[in-house]
């Protein structure tokens, strides 16, 4: 079925036969969910291994521009959901997907999100399943906004959890920090910074089995995304029971990255990142999950960042090349340019 | 060479490290009779945390961190003039990131935003210049704070504008200078300082000399700083020498960045477009005399003052209760002895104007350790 | 105060508003050449200069760069060999 109009209006929301020719020539043409219900049925024999566990989570995707170096909105929808299944040490299977479609949106731009959807989906290993649409007004929401949830399966015996984190556990990165965040805000164009910069936007539930399988005592995982690595280190050093010490001189970053850091100020332990995850595993182990990870394309820039430390007074410190102590606290508010 | 790394490199630092406990140990400063230096430069003191040097230099030199942060010594009553333009029909109100958390007596930028003004955030006044030739039937108003270094990049864009016949555009003029703080808290009774790490890119701008009072009048050394850590460990070895030497003179570290005399196209346009107010209001410091500037008369068309009606007036002493950002300012109190610190006031909740930037001595010490990690 | 990074210019990009490419650590960015305008606009592609606000504000002398790092070589060097002899000095004392 072809589609006459070129940008979506209020009537591809109304409910009638303009919506339905919109989902099924945009939407469940290339997702292809099992059947045509209001539901997904589902059933998959890893479910039904004694000991296993549903994972189940949910996250919405609002960024600018929805189309930018190394990736896309939908794309990001797609990695986000699976990464936090993934971290969680979750097998990702299913994804629902529901859009906010702003009046005026091309449709060209709709079919673009939505390949890149199925493409980043099968990449992943995870089927989307079910979904759904909405337009509103111009000026409601800013062209699309995604939201997606995803099932998936945790293995029986597996139980990754931030509290398991003890002192002397090492800290690893799969990837240089801060590309997604510089990468965005090079793409918005306002502050008229050009680069050569991707975001790291990709699926690490591949990654994950790899790193699991070769350090079976990882302890803990998490993606980096808003807030950046200081605020998922904060967050898991405080569940944890024990502070982090990062060491600057391993802190992995693309010149460039450094580069819009120096000149926007910003510091870039603080830059989103939307491939990037921070596990801890056991310093027996360390040497194993780096080579897994840097086995594949998702781990090439796996480097060890910091060890858990007994309890301080904050979280997370960061030991400066020259032998110096700073803290890095969780942010406060968005981190905004600066000129002085 | 890339004048970045090179400054950065570990091994210099450790001698220099080394060569400032030397000194230190010459001159027998200790932890109880410390050196007081104070780093004028806001960007200063957020290196001197952010690298932890606070911590590796010689227990008997203590940083006082001085009055160099545009945004924290701005007073609140400007925040609210700010507001009250970018509040306008019809106005886009541009400004730097720094400036938009700031709160004003009603308001932040940041909380105008969200109450529907048309607030942009911006890298460049040529950014906000380019804004008004995009949007003939607005009025773009750019927000001018900052010092000397900052000065020539908005007298500059006033003049370009005043080339295109831009009348769409202005600017509402809050720089601020820095010798005259420096002698204002040189001549305060409780001043405790015995030398300063000067600001290396308001001299890039305005030279040496304008220094040579401290030196010449007051007798205190003041050494001219780039911004990595191996500079401003440098320029601390450099003002330990003096006073172990008993000098007091105007030294330049910073020599590949500030020529002697300054830069003289940036000065022509400061003179060009800019006059001193009578004085200024400073947070924390109260008014001083001759140490803000606003639009001369040839450029009124472009000066948001002129145009939106708002005039200069000293605002009444505003700082809340408790507030002892005065005392940090001239070395008597430090940050963690304040009464508020961590307590009323923090970086999401600032009570005083040292709390309300990263570059604020406070907020520095909060967000970067100092007492916090010294405490574990 | 004032937060400046050494970037390099790349190119000329508009003449009359004497603006030009800049390049720092591979981002780049338009910044404008008035301050440093004190010659042809050519000469100073290549030439490393000192940017705050988008503006080029001083180029930056790379002899005087050269002569603080020598500076600070001759102390490290120094340093090293202070250390290099407080540890003779404790080898004696250990004996």
């Amino acid at each position: 079925m072809t589609l006459r109009d070129e940008r979506v209006t209020l009537a591809h929301g109304g409910g009638g036969k303009a919506m339905r020719d919109l989902i099924e020539s945009v939407f469940t043409s290339v997702f292809n969910p099992p059947g045509m219900e209001d539901q997904a049925r589902l059933m998959h024999a890893s479910l039904q291994e004694p000991g296993a566990r549903l994972a189940f989570t949910t996250d919405s995707f609002v960024v600018t521009p929805v189309e930018f170096p190394g990736g896309d909105i939908g794309k990001i929808a797609v990695c986000g959901t699976v990464n936090d299944l993934a971290v969680g040490g979750a097998k990702p299977l299913w994804l629902s997907v529901s859009f906010i479609i702003e009046e005026g949106c091309e449709v060209a731009l709709l079919r673009r999100l939505v390949a890149s959807m199925a493409r980043e989906a099968e990449k992943a290993g995870v089927r989307i399943v079910t979904g759904d649409t909405k337009v509103v007004n111009r000026g409601a929401c800013d062209t699309v906004y995604i939201t997606t949830a995803g099932v998936g399966v945790i293995p029986s015996g597996r139980d990754l959890d931030a509290r398991s984190i003890r002192p002397g556990d090492v800290a690893l990165v799969n990837h240089v920090l801060g590309d997604h965040g510089a990468a965005i805000l090079a793409a918005r164009g306002d502050l008229m910074l050009s680069t050569d910069l991707e975001s790291d936007c990709q699926s690490l539930g591949h990654l994950m089995e790899a790193l699991i399988a070769a350090a079976p005592g990882t302890k803990a995982a998490r993606d980096a995304t808003r807030g950046g690595l200081a605020s998922t280190l904060n967050e898991m050093a405080e569940a944890a029971g024990c502070s982090v010490e990062l060491d600057e001189t391993a802190l992995p970053l693309r010149p460039e990255v450094k580069g819009v850091c120096e000149i926007l100020g910003l510091d870039p332990l603080y830059l989103a990142n939307e491939g990037t995850l921070v596990a801890f595993v056991p310093e027996a182990e360390a040497e194993a999950a780096l080579a897994a990870l840097r086995a594949m394309p998702e781990g090439q820039g796996a480097c060890i960042v910091g060890r858990a430390v007994p309890k301080g007074n904050v979280p997370v410190t960061l030991r400066t090349a020259f032998g110096g102590t700073r803290i890095v606290d969780m942010l406060v508010g968005e981190q905004l340019p600066r000129i002085c | 060479m890339r004048y970045v790394e090179e400054f950065r490199d570990p091994k210099a630092a450790k001698a220099l490290i080394a060569a400032i406990g030397r000194v230190a140990d010459q001159i027998g400063a200790t932890r109880e009779k410390p050196v007081h230096i104070m780093e004028i430069c806001g960007g200063h003191t957020h290196a001197i945390f952010r690298y932890g040097l606070d911590k590796l230099v010689h227990e008997g030199i203590e940083f006082i961190h001085g009055p160099g942060c545009p945004v924290c010594v701005l007073p609140m009553s400007r925040v609210d003039d700010c507001v009250t333009i970018a509040e306008r029909a019809g106005v886009i109100f541009t400004t730097f990131g720094d400036a938009m958390r700031v709160p004003g007596t009603r308001k932040s930028l940041l909380q105008a935003k969200a109450d529907g003004a048309d607030i942009r955030m911006v890298y460049s006044p040529l950014d906000a210049l380019e804004l008004a030739r995009r949007n003939p039937g607005k009025e773009v108003v750019f927000f001018g704070l900052g010092f000397e270094t900052t000065t020539p990049s908005t007298a500059l864009s006033i003049q370009q504008a005043a080339r295109e016949g831009l009348t769409n555009f202005s600017v509402f003029c809050n720089h601020i200078t820095v010798p005259e703080p420096i002698k204002a808290l040189l001549d305060d009774p409780h001043m405790v300082l015995d030398g300063f790490v000067g600001p290396g890119h308001v001299s890039m701008v305005i030279g040496v000399h304008p220094y040579d009072f401290i030196a010449r009048d007051y007798r205190k050394p003041i050494v001219v700083a780039g911004f990595e850590p191996i500079d401003l460990l440098q320029s601390v070895l450099m003002v330990l020498e003096q006073i172990r030497d008993g000098k007091a003179e105007v030294q330049n570290q910073y020599a590949r960045v500030v020529p002697e005399h300054g830069n003289p196209i940036s000065l022509a346009a400061i003179a060009d477009v800019y006059e001193r107010r009578p004085r200024f209001a400073w947070r924390g410091l109260g008014e001083i005399d001759a140490s803000g500037l606003r639009i001369r008369e040839k450029y009124l068309a472009w000066d948001a003052e002129t145009k939106f009606g708002i005039g200069y007036a000293a605002s009444p002493d505003d700082e809340p209760e408790g507030c002892e950002c005065a005392a940090v300012m001239t070395g008597r109190l430090k940050p963690t002895a304040c009464p508020q610190f961590g307590r009323g006031c923090k970086p999401e909740t600032p009570l005083g104007a040292l709390m309300v930037s990263s570059e604020g001595a406070c907020a520095a010490y909060w967000t970067y350790g100092g007492a916090r990690v010294a405490a574990e | 105060m004032c937060l400046g990074i050494p970037g390099q210019i790349v190119a000329i990009t508009d003449e009359a508003r004497q603006m030009a490419m800049a390049d720092v650590s591979g981002v780049r960015r338009e910044v404008s050449l008035a301050p440093v305008a004190l010659g042809p606009l050519a000469d100073l592609v290549g030439a490393w200069v000192l940017i705050h606000v988008g503006f080029a504000m001083a180029v930056i002398d790379a002899e005087e760069a050269a002569a603080t790092l020598e500076a600070l070589r001759g102390l490290g060097e120094a340093q090293e060999t202070l250390e290099q002899m407080a540890e003779g000095a404790k080898a004696l004392e250990d004996q």
